[in-house]
């Protein structure tokens, strides 16, 4: 239990919609261990987008705890949040969602711009996360410069950059060709090798396989694929 | 954090050139409405006020219509004028026209003006040559002249005049100097008409009656006590006939003609503050639009860690370059039309600093009022919302 990063009990999530109270996530109790690659895997509808908005604090719990690195996530205020987006989370997008206007190594620097580092370190952090991620002749590129795999390489270097705790990914492979979304996959899993931690939101249960742990979500609640504990 | 801020929104408004271009223009013909005729209303308020200052804005003028009975002020009451408070002399005038004569030459229907010392004292660079007329001439009714100009260059040509004799309505004067020539601009011209002691002017044209009286205050502020006190000592003069005389206060005039000017100005600004209210309300729509617009990139920015605060000064701050850039060139867009419409006035161009200041100012405050609602729209978006957007 010391090496939990991420752990969550009896999360429930549940939106009013009228006079009727439509439960999205059910008493979820999840754990991840620092270095896992943990797959979330489900259909749409199964409250997987919920529970990862959860996961990247974007959205709060109705009920339940929530513990990222030792601190307690439900309590914080909109300030605080942002914060621990910042610090310990790094975002990966099914659409990249990059900046249009800004070149690659602009993008990468955003996080570092929120975190109050200066122009000099951030450059070089950048730059330095680019050729890790194999785009370090296309740092002044724009997003429309750039192949869906090269875009999507540019956004996990921007999820990396802050050296995030957890590295959240939701479908990143789902707006790309299946080869390319290989190649996106075998980079996560470099990534998790060196010693990321990784969790993955997915429908795709090839995409899942990549992962050494999988945990299944339908109706809200969450059920562990025994044979990769 | 602020630095990069001040990036952000400078790209953003820069890469909608166009459409920025669009947002600020109510902005434009705002500032410059309201700078151009600012600057006009003080060009030509400065131009009138020299005018004024020119004619004396430290005298009061009597015009004595008088009645029937008494057809001017007689030289008790002018005595009387002399002793109120303040006042530092007394200019009354005679005038009439006659004939005079010099070095054999004849000139028909020339204006004679009696004067007195306090005249000569108070209107500087009267006299071109020669004296004015002093206390002694008046007390003793003397015999002497001041000629004007034209006259000196028509009867003594190529002559000093001064010393020599001149006969004005069949009396021998003697010239004592020449007057500067004037200029027909204040309808007062000197040049064709010839001075003499008051005093003396009286018996001349056959009256005892002043008909028009300058009368100079020590102190400007003091006027409308000294009008008072004039208009107090006329009455008494007149009987109570107020009728027979009007005081025109130079002070009074000048203020009354700045009050219209001031309240031309407010009211011409008025009509440049809406157009500036309707361009903040422009920038208020593009902002609002604009928010909308980057619904997800708020929610990118927000999942990348950016606090609320951060998203709203990123929106307030391109509000205020929209409305600055706005407000600049309003300025220059209203000078130039204050300097246009002063070149064809043929006034000076005034530009103070204050001017600058309301344009930059009043540019700065409308995009922060104005762009403060969308700002609180973009900061308080959910992220997840946001993000969805896509």
């Amino acid at each position: 239990m010391q090496d939990n990063i991420l752990s969550m009990s009896s999360i429930t999530k549940a939106y009013r919609m009228g006079n009727e109270e439509q439960i999205v996530l059910k008493q979820i109790d999840l754990q991840v261990r620092k270095g896992d690659f943990l797959a979330v895997l489900g259909p749409s509808g199964s409250g997987k987008s919920t529970l990862m908005n959860i996961i990247g604090c974007l959205d709060s719990p109705s009920s339940g705890n929530y513990m990222l690195s030792n601190q307690q996530i439900n309590e914080l205020n909109e300030k605080e949040l942002a914060a621990i987006r910042n610090k310990e989370i790094g975002f990966v997008f099914q659409q990249f969602q990059l900046l249009p206007r800004l070149s690659a190594l602009q993008n990468v620097e955003l996080p570092l711009v929120y975190a109050g580092i200066n122009e000099k370190e951030r450059k070089q952090k950048a730059t330095e996360m680019l050729s890790r991620v194999g785009l370090e002749d296309k740092i002044q590129n724009r997003p429309n410069q750039l192949s869906g795999g090269q875009q999507q390489r540019v956004a996990i270097a921007r999820a990396m950059v802050t050296e995030p705790t957890i590295l959240l990914a939701d479908e990143p492979t789902g707006a790309l060709d299946q080869k390319t979304g290989q190649q996106i996959m075998e980079l996560f899993q470099q990534i998790n090798r060196e010693g990321k931690t990784i969790v993955m939101i997915t429908h795709d249960r090839e995409i899942a396989k990549t992962a050494n742990r999988i945990v299944h979500i339908l109706d809200g609640q969450l059920r562990e694929e025994a044979a990769y504990v | 954090m602020f630095k990069e801020n001040l990036k952000m929104s400078w790209m953003n408004v820069m890469n909608n050139k166009m459409r920025s271009a669009l947002t600020i223009l109510g902005i434009v013909i705002g500032v410059s409405s309201i700078i151009a005729l600012i600057t006009i209303g003080k060009s030509s308020m400065n131009e009138m006020t020299s005018e004024f200052e020119l004619f004396g804005a430290d005298k009061i003028s009597i015009q004595v219509l008088g009645t029937p009975l008494k057809q001017g002020l007689v030289e008790s009451d002018i005595e009387k004028l002399q002793e109120i408070e303040n006042v530092a002399g007394v200019s009354p005038t005679l005038s009439g026209n006659t004939t005079v004569v010099a070095s054999g030459a004849e000139k028909t229907n020339v204006l004679v003006q009696g004067k007195n010392d306090v005249y000569f004292s108070k209107s500087k660079d009267l006299v071109e040559a020669g004296r004015g007329i002093n206390q002694l001439d008046i007390e003793s009714e003397n015999k002497v002249s001041l000629i004007g100009s034209a006259i000196a260059k028509e009867m003594f040509f190529g002559q000093d005049p001064i010393g020599k004799e001149i006969i004005i309505g069949g009396v021998s004067y003697q010239i004592i100097g020449t007057l500067k020539e004037s200029n027909d601009f204040s309808g007062s011209s000197t040049n064709d008409s010839v001075i003499i002691p008051y005093t003396t002017s009286m018996g001349l044209l056959g009256t005892g009656y002043v008909s028009s009286v300058d009368v100079y205050m020590k102190n400007a502020t003091n006027s409308e006590k000294i009008t008072e006190d004039i208009e107090a000592a006329l009455s008494e003069a007149f009987y109570d006939k107020k009728e027979a005389f009007t005081v025109m206060n130079m002070q009074d005039m000048l203020s009354s003609i700045n009050k219209i000017t001031n309240m031309l100005s407010f009211m011409l600004g008025g009509i440049g503050s809406i157009a500036l209210f309707v361009g903040g309300i422009g920038i208020m729509n593009m902002m609002l639009v604009s928010v909308t617009e980057r619904t997800a990139e708020i929610g990118l920015r927000k999942a990348l860690g950016a606090e609320p605060k951060r998203i709203q000064q990123q929106f307030l701050l391109e509000a205020v370059f929209l409305s600055l850039i706005g407000g600049i060139l309003g300025f220059f867009g209203g000078v130039l039309v204050a300097y246009v419409v002063c070149l064809i006035m043929g006034t000076s161009l005034i530009l103070t600093a204050s001017t600058v200041f309301l344009a930059l100012g009043f540019s700065a405050v409308i995009g922060i009022v104005f762009g403060i609602a969308p700002a609180r729209k973009a900061s308080k978006l959910h992220p997840i919302d946001a993000l969805r957007s896509v």
